[in-house]
This record gives C-alpha cells, sequence and structure tokens, in this order.
C-alpha cells in the first residue's frame, strides 16, 4: 500500500498534538522532527523535506492555529495543505490530437516498467478514452523486449506493430504510424528502450524520435522505489525531453514512493499516472489531493467509490439487489459479487482505502487467494445445486462430492453453505420485516446484514470468510 | 584507522580503477559537494554536520544507518579532539569502513559446493536486472572455468524466458526452460537433473521479480528452496538479492522481506554506473549483516566485478583521496 509506513510515522506524531488545547512551539519542532524523518524514509528528496518542514511549521506558528480552540487539527489541515500543494493540486489528463492518431511516447530508465505500462495505458485509455490503440515496438535493445509486448498485447487484445530489431527506430515509428492511420487507429503508443539518462547516444536517439513525429505525450516511467536520484533522473530527461507527465509505477509492495512529493515540487512535470501493481488494469489517474489524504491515512473515499462503480454497472447491480431483497440470492449471484470484487483490485487495497483503516491493516495478510478457494467450491456445484442452494444444505452426499471436487476440505464446504444459508434466512426476514422494527433491530446493536457481504467479514479476521 | 591512506599507493589505485570509472557519474553530484564543503569550513561545527547529513542522506545510505554515522562522526572529533574539518576525512572514510566491516572479516566470494554441483538463486523485486545479472555472472564463472547452466525461473513476466535463452546464447549457456506460466519449481527441478547428469558445476536459476508484500510470490520462494535444498545438498550455497543502485530506503524493506523469506545470503548490487550512489548497501549491511557480493557497472557482459569494499569506497570518494 502506498506510503503506508509515512502515514503511520505522520499520524503518530500528529496523534499526539490532535485534540489538544495548546501547542508551543517546542510541541511542533518535536512533531517536525518526525515529520522530517519519515519523509526521508520514504525516499522524498532532502530539499523538499528542508522545504517542506520549514513551511509548515511557519504555518502552524501562525495565530490561527495557536489561537483556534483544536490547533491539533489545525496542524493535521497544514500538513495536509502543504502536501497537496507539494504534489501540484490538480489531477492532470492526457492531451490527443485533433487530426491522425494521437502519439504518445513512453520513455525512462531499464526496468522502470515501461513495456509494461504501454499495456496497461493502451487498455485505461481504451475504456475510459475509447481510443484505438497501437502499441509500437521500438525497443531494439533489451532482448525478447519486443516479445514482452507482444504478450502483453495478446492479453489485452491490443494490436502490437513491430519491425523486429534490426531497423532503426525512427523506421520502425514511421512505419508504425502509417499502418496505424491506414487501418484507422486514433493513438500509438510507442515503447522506447531503457536507457541512463547519462547516455548521450540512446538520448539523442529519443531527441530524434520527438523531433521527427513530435509526441503529444512524453511520458516518463519512474520506479516509485527510487531514492534520492530520482530527480536527478526526472531533471535530465526533462531537460532533453521536456517531459508532458510521468507515470509513477510500482506504487504497491510496501513502497512509499516519497519520490511522488519531490517531482512535481522540483521539476513542475506533472504526475499523471500511478501504476498500483502486476495486473494490467492496475493503473490509475494521480489526484495530489487523495494522495495527501492517504498520506495522512485519512483514506480515499472517493477513489472507493470510483472503483466500484468502474467495476459494477449499475444496471447489473440493481438487479442483484432486487434478487437479493425477494431471497433469490444463489450461488450463481454468489460468483458475480465475487468477481465484481475481485474486478476492483486486490482486498487489501481496497479496504485501505476506507477512512481509518488503513493504518491498522499493516500487519494484516489478506490473502486473496480465499476467493479462489470459494470459486472452486462453487465452481465444483452443479448448474442445479447453484441455483439452489437447498440442495447442497441439506445434502450430505453432495456437500461430500463438493469438497472432493474442488480439493477443498469439507469443513471449509461446511462452512459455506451454512453462512448462505443463515444469510438468506436474514434476509427473508427482513424484506419481510417494516422499517420500524428495523429500526429496532438496527438500535439493538444487530446490524441487518442484507448487502453485498463478501467484502465484510475480512479484514481483522482473516480466512473467517462470513458470507 | 589509516585505510585513508591505502589508496595512495600507485598499484592500489590502479586496481580500483575500473571502479573509479564505472562509478563516475555516482560521484559527481552530491559526493563532489563534499570536496567544496571541506573547502569552505575551517572548523568543524553544527553547520559541517547538518551538510555531512544532507550528502549522506542523498547517498540513499538511509536514515538510520546516517544519524548515528553523525553521531559517531561528532564524538571521534570530540574524542580526538579535532577542530579542523579537513582532519575529519580520514574519519569519515575510516568509518565507512566501520559501518560495512563492523569489525568482521567480510567474506564477499561466492560459497562453492567442494563436492559437486553449486545452486545460485537470484531474487528482487520487478526490473532491477535479476535476468541481466545472471547472464553477467554466468560469463564471470565461464571465465574462471567453472561449467554454467541457467534455469528460466521467471514463468511469471511477459518475455522473460525469452530474454535469458538471448543472453544464454550470447555468453555461450544452455537454458532450461519451460513454457510460460509453468511453476518455477519445477523448471528449477528439471534444471538440476540436468546439471547432475551432464557434470556442471554451477547452476544459476532466475525467479520472477515479485514485490515484497506479495504472499503467494512469497511462497513460490519458499518452494523453489525446499525443491533446491531437497535435490542437493546443502544448495542454494547462495541466495543473492538483487538491488538496483537507485533504490531508496525501499530497498530495507525489500532486503528485510527477502531475508525473512528465503535467507538471503548475498546482494548484488546493479545499475552502479548512472549517478545513483548505491549508499543502500551500506545501510543494509549496517541493519542486516548481508554482505555484498558483485557490483554491476555498465551494460556490457564483462561489466561486473566481485564487490571489494575498498575499491566501492574509493569509487565514492576518489576526487577526496586524490586530492590529498
Amino acid at each position: 500500500m502506498p506510503f503506508e509506513s509515512l502515514s503511520e510515522r505522520i499520524q503518530m506524531s500528529l496523534r499526539r498534538v490532535t485534540g489538544r488545547g495548546k501547542l508551543n512551539e517546542n510541541d511542533i519542532d518535536e512533531m517536525m522532527k518526525e515529520v522530517r524523518l519519515s519523509l526521508l524514509e520514504a525516499d522524498v528528496n532532502y530539499k523538499v523535506v528542508k522545504k517542506f518542514t520549514a513551511d509548515v511549521k511557519e504555518k502552524a506558528l501562525g495565530e490561527k492555529i495557536i489561537k483556534s480552540l483544536t490547533p491539533g487539527d489545525m496542524v493535521v489541515k497544514v500538513v495536509h495543505d502543504e502536501l497537496k500543494s507539494l504534489m501540484g493540486e490538480e489531477a492532470v489528463g492526457v492531451t490527443y490530437r485533433g487530426n491522425g492518431p494521437s502519439i504518445f511516447m513512453l520513455v525512462g530508465l531499464q526496468g522502470a516498467g515501461k513495456t509494461t505500462h504501454c499495456g496497461k495505458l493502451a487498455l485505461y485509455l481504451r475504456k475510459k478514452d475509447h481510443k484505438k490503440p497501437l502499441l509500437i515496438a521500438a525497443d531494439i535493445y533489451r532482448p525478447a523486449a519486443v516479445n514482452q509486448l507482444h504478450t502483453i498485447g495478446k492479453q489485452l487484445g491490443i494490436e502490437v506493430f513491430d519491425m523486429g530489431t534490426n531497423h532503426k527506430v525512427n523506421d520502425i515509428i514511421k512505419n508504425g504510424l502509417a499502418y496505424a492511420k491506414e487501418k484507422g487507429f486514433d493513438l500509438v503508443i510507442i515503447d522506447t528502450a531503457g536507457r541512463l539518462h547519462i547516455d548521450d547516444n540512446l538520448m539523442n536517439e529519443l531527441k530524434s524520435i520527438q523531433d521527427n513525429f513530435h509526441p503529444d505525450e512524453i511520458l516518463l516511467t519512474i520506479d516509485a522505489m527510487m531514492g534520492q536520484d530520482a530527480i536527478n533522473v526526472i531533471t535530465s530527461f526533462n531537460e532533453a525531453l521536456s517531459l508532458t507527465g510521468c507515470i509513477l509505477t510500482k506504487l504497491d509492495g510496501d513502497t512509499r514512493g516519497g519520490a511522488a512529493l519531490s517531482i512535481r515540487y522540483l521539476t513542475n512535470v506533472p504526475i499523471k499516472f500511478i501504476g498500483l501493481g502486476e495486473k494490467l488494469d492496475q493503473l490509475e489517474v494521480f489526484h495530489p489531493d487523495r494522495m495527501a489524504g492517504r498520506i495522512l491515512g485519512m483514506g480515499d473515499v472517493v477513489s472507493l467509490i470510483e472503483k466500484a462503480t468502474d467495476s459494477v454497472e449499475e444496471e447489473e447491480a440493481m438487479k442483484m439487489a432486487e434478487k437479493i431483497q425477494k431471497g433469490k440470492y444463489d450461488y450463481n449471484d454468489f460468483m458475480k459479487q465475487i468477481k465484481w470484487i475481485k474486478r476492483m483490485g486486490s482486498l487489501k487495497g481496497i479496504l485501505s482505502l476506507i477512512p481509518g483503516l488503513g493504518s491498522q491493516l499493516k500487519n494484516i495478510d489478506i490473502d486473496d487467494k480465499q476467493f479462489a478457494n470459494l470459486e472452486a467450491i462453487v465452481r465444483s456445484m452443479t448448474a442445479e445445486e447453484r441455483k439452489n442452494p437447498e440442495l447442497v444444505a441439506k445434502g450430505f452426499s453432495r456437500r461430500e462430492r463438493i469438497a472432493k471436487g474442488s480439493g477443498r476440505p469439507y469443513t471449509e464446504v461446511n462452512a459455506l453453505t451454512k453462512r448462505f444459508e443463515d444469510m438468506k434466512k436474514q434476509i427473508s426476514m427482513l424484506s419481510g420485516m417494516d422499517e420500524e422494527k428495523l429500526a429496532q433491530q438496527m438500535q439493538r446493536g444487530q446490524m441487518p446484514n442484507y448487502q453485498s457481504k463478501p467484502k465484510k467479514g475480512k479484514g481483522k479476521g482473516r480466512g473467517n470468510f462470513r458470507i | 584507522m589509516g585505510l585513508f591512506s591505502i589508496f595512495k599507493s600507485k598499484e592500489k589505485k590502479k586496481e580500483a580503477e575500473k571502479y573509479r570509472i564505472g562509478m563516475e557519474k555516482a560521484r559527481s553530484g552530491a559526493f563532489s559537494r563534499l570536496k567544496k564543503l571541506f573547502g569552505s569550513h575551517n572548523e568543524i561545527n553544527e553547520e559541517l554536520f547538518d551538510e555531512l547529513e544532507e550528502i549522506f542522506v542523498m547517498a540513499d545510505i538511509g536514515v538510520d544507518t546516517v544519524v548515528k554515522f553523525i553521531d559517531e562522526l561528532k564524538n571521534d572529533a570530540r574524542v580526538n579532539g579535532i577542530i579542523e574539518a579537513k582532519d575529519l576525512q580520514p574519519i569519515i572514510v575510516d568509518k565507512m569502513f566501520d559501518i560495512y566491516l563492523k569489525g568482521e572479516v567480510v567474506n564477499s566470494n561466492l560459497r562453492f559446493n567442494p563436492n559437486g554441483l553449486s545452486v545460485f538463486l537470484f531474487v528482487g523485486v520487478n526490473g532491477v536486472g535479476k535476468t541481466t545479472t545472471i547472464a553477467k555472472v554466468a560469463y564471470k564463472l565461464k571465465q574462471e572455468g567453472k561449467k554454467v547452466l541457467l534455469a528460466a525461473g521467471d514463468t511469471f513476466r511477459a518475455g522473460a524466458i525469452e530474454q535469458l535463452q538471448v543472453w544464454g546464447e550470447r555468453v555461450g549457456c544452455k537454458v532450461v526452460t519451460k513454457p510460460e506460466g509453468s511453476d518455477p519449481s519445477s523448471v528449477i527441478y528439471d534444471a538440476i537433473q540436468i546439471a547432475k547428469k551432464e557434470k556442471y558445476d554451477v547452476l544459476l536459476c532466475d525467479t520472477a521479480g515479485r514485490l515484497q508484500t506479495k504472499v503467494n510470490l512469497m511462497k513460490e520462494l519458499e518452494k523453489i528452496k525446499r525443491v533446491i535444498s531437497r535435490e542437493v545438498e546443502g544448495a542454494p550455497q547462495d541466495t543473492l538479492l538483487v538491488i538496483d543502485a537507485t533504490t531508496g530506503q525501499n530497498g530495507l524493506n525489500q532486503a528485510k522481506a527477502f531475508i525473512e523469506a528465503t535467507e538471503v545470503s548475498g546482494v548484488v548490487l546493479t545499475k552502479l554506473d548512472g549517478t545513483a550512489k548505491g549508499g543502500i548497501v551500506l545501510a543494509i549491511r549496517d541493519l542486516y549483516n548481508i554482505p555484498i557480493k558483485f557490483v554491476c557497472l555498465g551494460e556490457k557482459v564483462s561489466d561486473i566485478e566481485y564487490f571489494d569494499l575498498e575499491k566501492y569506497i574509493y569509487g565514492l570518494f576518489a576526487e577526496m583521496i586524490d586530492e590529498e
């Protein structure tokens, strides 16, 4: 989860002051020390850290805060606002050209994730902006790079143009563009070879691509795990090519990605996208305000909602709700819901967006494999059983067969069917209940369990999959 | 004390030439400021220490290690009654050695199996250059007269198998492969059988780059290790964590996660020919006691060297030392 430890440390130092009645300069100095260390640990550039802590201190010492009733909360707000302004206030989108195919070019160091992000970006823009993308394989140096792009293209159903590795890069791109025009592609994404920013020959190659084809976007892919040197890399690429933006990759794992904080501030190149995982659909637009919230552990509800609406068609969701209310929920619906959740990304990722949960999730391993196990069980049911859950609930030998078929222990099958039945009972009770009764029950602390359950019951009691 | 003066001798300088050239870019930037810093300060003061701290943090040495380092430096200066800034220089270099050596003799050689096949496992996150590193190590060991086999254990990343095959051809090593998506343990199992039958000296195993928090991928790594140790006694002889010199503090998390999953026995530092200083290896050694075994100083297959602390530190401080 991005920024996990960073947010934790800042939260810890902030917790000491939130809710406090009065703050003196010492309190703030203490806090800034923590903030400074945690930012440095997160690989934020040293100079940025210096300026950041100085700015926050100055504002925190301002009259408004000292005199406000909850100075601690005000400090949190100052930190949040400063973080936001460091990363650039607004999300910045991509630009397309009006006539002919738009040209995007991805550049960066070796191993930053260019080839993968060509695929991710193409998929994302196809989905969001309804583009018809063509990938051009212009990395003729790294062994098997062309091959890798083809594999990715195949996975996504996106066409890849290549001419092997024996042609000049400019020729490949020229032919690729002609091909795109002929076949009606409206976006080409060029995968270039990774290179050190100090390699003059290869940098000149990029410049010549820029001069010949005038890409609409030149995006630098940069590894979120990069340390203090990130800024040298960005500066040299930017000086040579005048970048239009960055894609911050590998912002998962325990990566704190302090580079995100430094990039905009020191170079004025906006971060446009963040790559969050190994799956090809794990790419997001970079929202500075949301990221600031995430850093401070305030959660990111907006992203969560967006993710949910992205993954689930509204109409489908309505249908499902109706079914649930009528007590007709069966294993087929259950499978559909699992699919929706899986589409949203890893569970831990989803849960981390919920305010307040982020820091609690730190030491919990949520095994997404649980889903696979549940799916295996359901897949071992016959079509009839899926439609009529009670068949499974009542038939001992059916459950035994399912356990054998799915390779899961019998107890697990039992648990699933038991909970499934319990839930159905509750739902039918609920739908038969009027609103008054419902309110009474809620007051007694019994939450009516009738929403899409698979999400609940995870979190802390991992492995305890409750329906 | 006195390591500082080692490099005054001409032979030593010549030996370290590859590091000096390879790390030229790494040295520029932060470390060239050291020279200026000592030029502008005559006396030791807080400001000087602050700037030193900045320089070392910028070299990715790691906040904890740097804070400790600066504290010790201050202490030494006080104990030895040092007032002039320039007298601090040799202490800085010596302290660097201390961080790494911790009073031990650090052996950066690979641990070969004296009675037969040695298996070396390469692990690390995506994009640090594992596959390329394996080719370089294969080349080096071949030059030392070893018969080397490669196993394409990265069956996850698109194109990884082909990439190793191309490298295998270039360095003249056989590569054992299975189709993409196969169980990596089974690829390595097959490779071990072939290596035993055809009497290879060394087997180098590639693995999928994995971000260290992915539970399943880490489990896969544990399984690979189990298979290897079952098939060859005492193997893997070395498990090498490949780290990119540009990696920041996240390198520490990486090291920790991999140590927990697979008992990493050494580090390979790649891409040291860029502007990054690779200071992270000092922190890894300081915090986790893992030695560095190789450094990669360029893109050619021969651009790999056994790690030599003296040369690395010379590579970082060449200007300051040569100046004397």
